[in-house]
C-alpha cells in the first residue's frame, strides 16, 4: 500500500496553499474512497454475498422456478445426490477423468512450446501468434469446426489417419473415444497458458544461465534447476485456474455431444444444468452447485498447501 | 565458441523450427480446413479427399447464409451486448480501481483481499440464484443480465489488472494535481484515464473476447427468445437443424464469427502485452 499512502503523506506535508477547502478535501477522501468502490460493492454483496447464501439455501429446499416460496427440506438433496441419483457419480467420474487428463496434459504442451519459442529464433513472434490464434476461436465456432472434423465417416482427421492404414476411429461415436476427443480437441486452445509461461520465462534473470553455464551445466540441468523451480509461480497459477475450469467444463460437450455417447460425455456441469434448465429443479442443482464448489475448494486449498514445498517466489 | 558449440546451437535451431512448423500446421489445419469447406459446394463436401482449395469457389454460400439465417440480427444483438459490457468495464472498473489504487481510506485493504478472493469463486455456485434473480425480476429474455453485472464492476480481474496498472503511475502528477485543487473525479478523468490506455485496451479487448464468445449466459438468458439470440446461439441452432447439408453454412457462419476477434486481437496485440506486463500477473 506503499505507493499510495506515502501519496496522502506528501498532500498532508505539501501544505503550500493550506486552505480550508483543501483540509475539508482530504478528511472527506475517506468517504470519497468508498464512494468510488461502492458500484463494486453493491455488485459483491448482491452478485457474491448474496448468490452465495441463496444457494445454500436453495439447496436445502426443494425449489422449483414455478413455485413461489421454497419448501424446507433439510438434507434431503444431498441425500438423494448421494443416494438416488445415478448419473451424480457417473457424471463426477467423467469430470475427474477430463481434468486429471487435459489439464496436466495442456500444462505439459502448453509449458514446452512456451520453452521452444522463447529460443531466440527468427520468426518467434509469427509462431507465437500462431500457437495463440486457436484459443481466441470462439467456443461455439471451435465445437462447430471439430464436429466436422472429427466426424467418423470422412472426417478429415480419419481420413488423414486413413493415408497411414489407421481405421477410422468413431471419436464421438463410441463411449470409450468420446472423452479423449474432447481432451484432444481442449489441447487446441493452450494459448492463454502459454503466453503466461512466455511472460515467465522472459522473468528469469540472463545471470542464472551464464553462471550454470561457466559451471558447465548441461542443457537438462539448466532445465531442470533453473527454469522449473524459476517457473513455478506460473505452474502453480495454471494449475489453479486449470482446476476451477476443467471442474466445470461444459459447452464443448453441450454443444458437440450434449453429453452422449451412452453418458460418456455427461460432465458435472451438463448434468447440473440439465437438472436446472431442463428439469427446472432449482433446489436439487443448487445442491449439486454446493458439492462442486467443496470439491473444488478443496483441491485448490489442498494445492494452495502443498504449494510452499514446491512454488519458488525468488525469495519473497 | 568452438565449431562444435555453434553446431549443437544450429542442430538445436533447426529441431525447434521442425517441432514448431509441424505444431503450426497442426494448430492452423482446422482453421484453414474451416475456411475452405465455407467455400464447397455441397457436391464438394461429400469428396473423400482431403481438398484445402476448392475448386471452384463458392462464394455464394456467405450470401446463402444471410438468406437462412438471421445473421444480422444476430449481429446486432451481439453487439449491443459488447458495446453495453464494453461501457460498463471500462467506465465503472477503472473508478473502482482508481479507488483501490489511489485513495487511502479505511478498510480498503479488507475489501480489496474480498475482491481477490471472488476471483476464485467458481461460477456454478452463483449460477442458479442469478438465474432465480433475474426471472423474479422479470429480466430473463432481455439484455439486462447479462449487462448489468459489467456496470456494477462484477468483474475482478478487469479491477485487478487496471489497479496494478494505475498503481504503478508516478504519484507525484496525483499530488500536484490534489495541490492545485483537484478532486479525485477529476484526477480520475483528466488524469489517470488519458495515460493509461494500454490497461484500458487490455480489458477493451478481453471484455470484447467474453461477450463475443460467451455461450453459456445467452443459452440460459436468451435461449428462449430467437429474436434475442448472439451469434454463438444461432451458430449452434444450424448445426441443430438439417445437420449434415448445412455443413458449408456452418462453417461460413464459424469463419463470420472468429473474424472480428481476430481483428480485436491484431489491432490491441500490443496493448495486451504493455498492459498485462506493467500490472505484472505476479501481483
Amino acid at each position: 500500500m506503499g505507493a499510495s499512502s506515502s501519496a496522502s503523506a506528501g498532500t498532508v506535508e505539501s501544505r503550500v496553499v493550506t486552505t480550508r477547502l483543501s483540509r475539508w478535501r482530504f478528511r472527506n477522501r475517506r468517504w470519497v474512497g468508498w464512494l468510488f468502490i461502492l458500484p463494486w460493492v453493491i455488485g459483491f454483496l448482491i452478485f457474491d454475498v448474496l448468490a452465495l447464501v441463496l444457494n445454500f439455501y436453495f439447496s436445502m429446499t426443494n425449489f422449483t422456478v414455478g413455485a413461489r416460496v421454497p419448501d424446507w427440506v433439510g438434507f434431503a438433496n444431498f441425500q438423494q445426490a448421494f443416494t438416488k441419483d445415478k448419473l451424480l457419480g457417473l457424471s463426477f467420474t467423467n469430470t475427474v477423468y477430463y481434468a486429471g487428463l487435459s489439464i496436466p496434459l495442456g500444462m505439459l504442451v502448453a509449458f514446452v512450446l512456451a520453452l521452444l519459442l522463447n529460443a531466440d529464433i527468427r520468426g518467434r513472434g509469427i509462431f507465437r501468434t500462431v500457437y495463440y490464434l486457436p484459443s481466441l476461436v470462439p467456443a461455439a465456432a471451435s465445437a462447430i469446426i471439430w464436429l466436422f472434423i472429427l466426424r467418423t465417416r470422412n472426417g478429415v482427421l480419419n481420413q488423414f489417419l486413413g493415408l497411414f492404414g489407421i481405421n477410422a476411429i468413431p471419436w464421438l461415436g463410441r463411449p470409450e473415444w468420446a472423452k479423449p476427443a474432447l481432451i484432444l480437441m481442449s489441447l487446441w486452445s493452450f494459448g492463454q497458458q502459454m503466453v503466461i509461461y512466455l511472460a515467465g520465462l522472459q522473468g528469469i534473470p540472463t545471470e542464472l544461465y551464464e553462471a550454470a553455464e561457466i559451471d558447465g551445466a548441461s542443457w537438462l540441468q539448466r532445465l531442470l534447476r533453473i527454469t522449473i523451480p524459476m517457473m513455478t509461480p506460473m505452474l502453480f497459477f495454471n494449475l489453479v485456474m486449470g482446476i476451477i475450469g476443467s471442474f466445470q467444463v461444459f459447452t464443448a460437450a453441450f454443444l458437440m455431444t450434449q453429453g452422449g455417447p451412452l453418458n460418456a460425455t455427461l460432465f458435472y456441469m451438463l448434468h447440473l444444468y440439465n437438472n436446472a434448465f431442463r428439469y427446472f429443479r432449482m433446489g436439487y442443482s443448487s445442491a449439486l452447485a454446493v458439492l462442486l464448489f467443496l470439491v473444488i475448494l478443496t483441491l485448490t486449498l489442498f494445492v494452495n498447501k502443498t504449494s510452499g514445498r514446491w512454488v519458488y517466489y525468488g525469495g519473497a | 565458441m568452438t565449431v562444435s558449440m555453434k553446431q549443437t546451437r544450429a542442430l538445436g535451431h533447426a529441431f525447434i523450427y521442425l517441432i514448431a512448423g509441424l505444431g503450426s500446421i497442426v494448430m492452423l489445419f482446422p482453421l484453414l480446413w474451416t475456411m475452405s469447406t465455407s467455400l464447397k459446394t455441397i457436391d464438394q463436401l461429400v469428396v473423400t479427399r482431403i481438398e484445402l482449395m476448392p475448386d471452384p469457389i463458392a462464394w455464394n454460400n456467405y450470401v446463402e447464409l444471410f438468406s437462412r439465417v438471421d445473421v444480422t440480427k444476430q449481429f446486432t444483438n451481439t453487439l449491443t451486448i459488447v458495446v453495453a459490457a464494453e461501457i460498463g468495464s471500462l467506465l465503472v472498473c477503472s473508478l473502482v480501481a482508481y479507488g483501490f489504487a489511489c485513495i487511502d481510506f479505511p478498510g480498503r485493504d479488507v475489501m480489496f483481499v474480498l475482491l481477490l478472493s471472488t476471483m476464485m469463486l467458481p461460477g456454478v455456485v452463483t449460477l442458479v440464484p442469478f438465474f432465480v434473480m433475474w426471472d423474479r425480476l422479470g429480466l430473463v429474455n432481455t439484455f439486462y443480465p447479462l449487462v448489468i453485472p459489467r456496470f456494477l464492476a462484477h468483474n475482478p480481474f478487469y479491477i485487478f489488472l487496471m489497479r496494478q496498472f494505475f498503481r504503478g503511475l508516478p504519484t507525484d502528477l496525483f499530488d500536484s494535481a490534489r495541490i492545485d485543487g483537484c478532486s479525485d473525479f477529476g484526477i480520475w478523468r483528466k488524469i489517470v484515464l488519458p495515460i493509461s490506455k494500454p490497461v484500458l485496451a487490455t480489458v477493451a479487448i478481453f471484455t470484447f473476447q467474453w461477450a463475443w464468445n460467451d455461450f453459456m449466459s445467452p443459452l440460459i438468458y436468451l435461449g428462449g427468445d430467437k429474436g434475442k439470440w448472439t451469434l454463438a446461439l444461432g451458430l449452434n441452432a444450424l448445426k441443430g437443424f438439417e445437420g449434415e447439408t448445412t455443413v458449408h453454412f456452418q462453417m461460413a457462419f464459424s469463419v463470420l464469427m472468429i473474424i472480428p476477434v481476430l481483428v480485436v486481437f491484431a489491432l490491441g496485440q500490443k496493448y495486451i502485452i504493455q498492459g498485462v506486463t506493467f500490472s505484472g500477473i505476479k501481483g
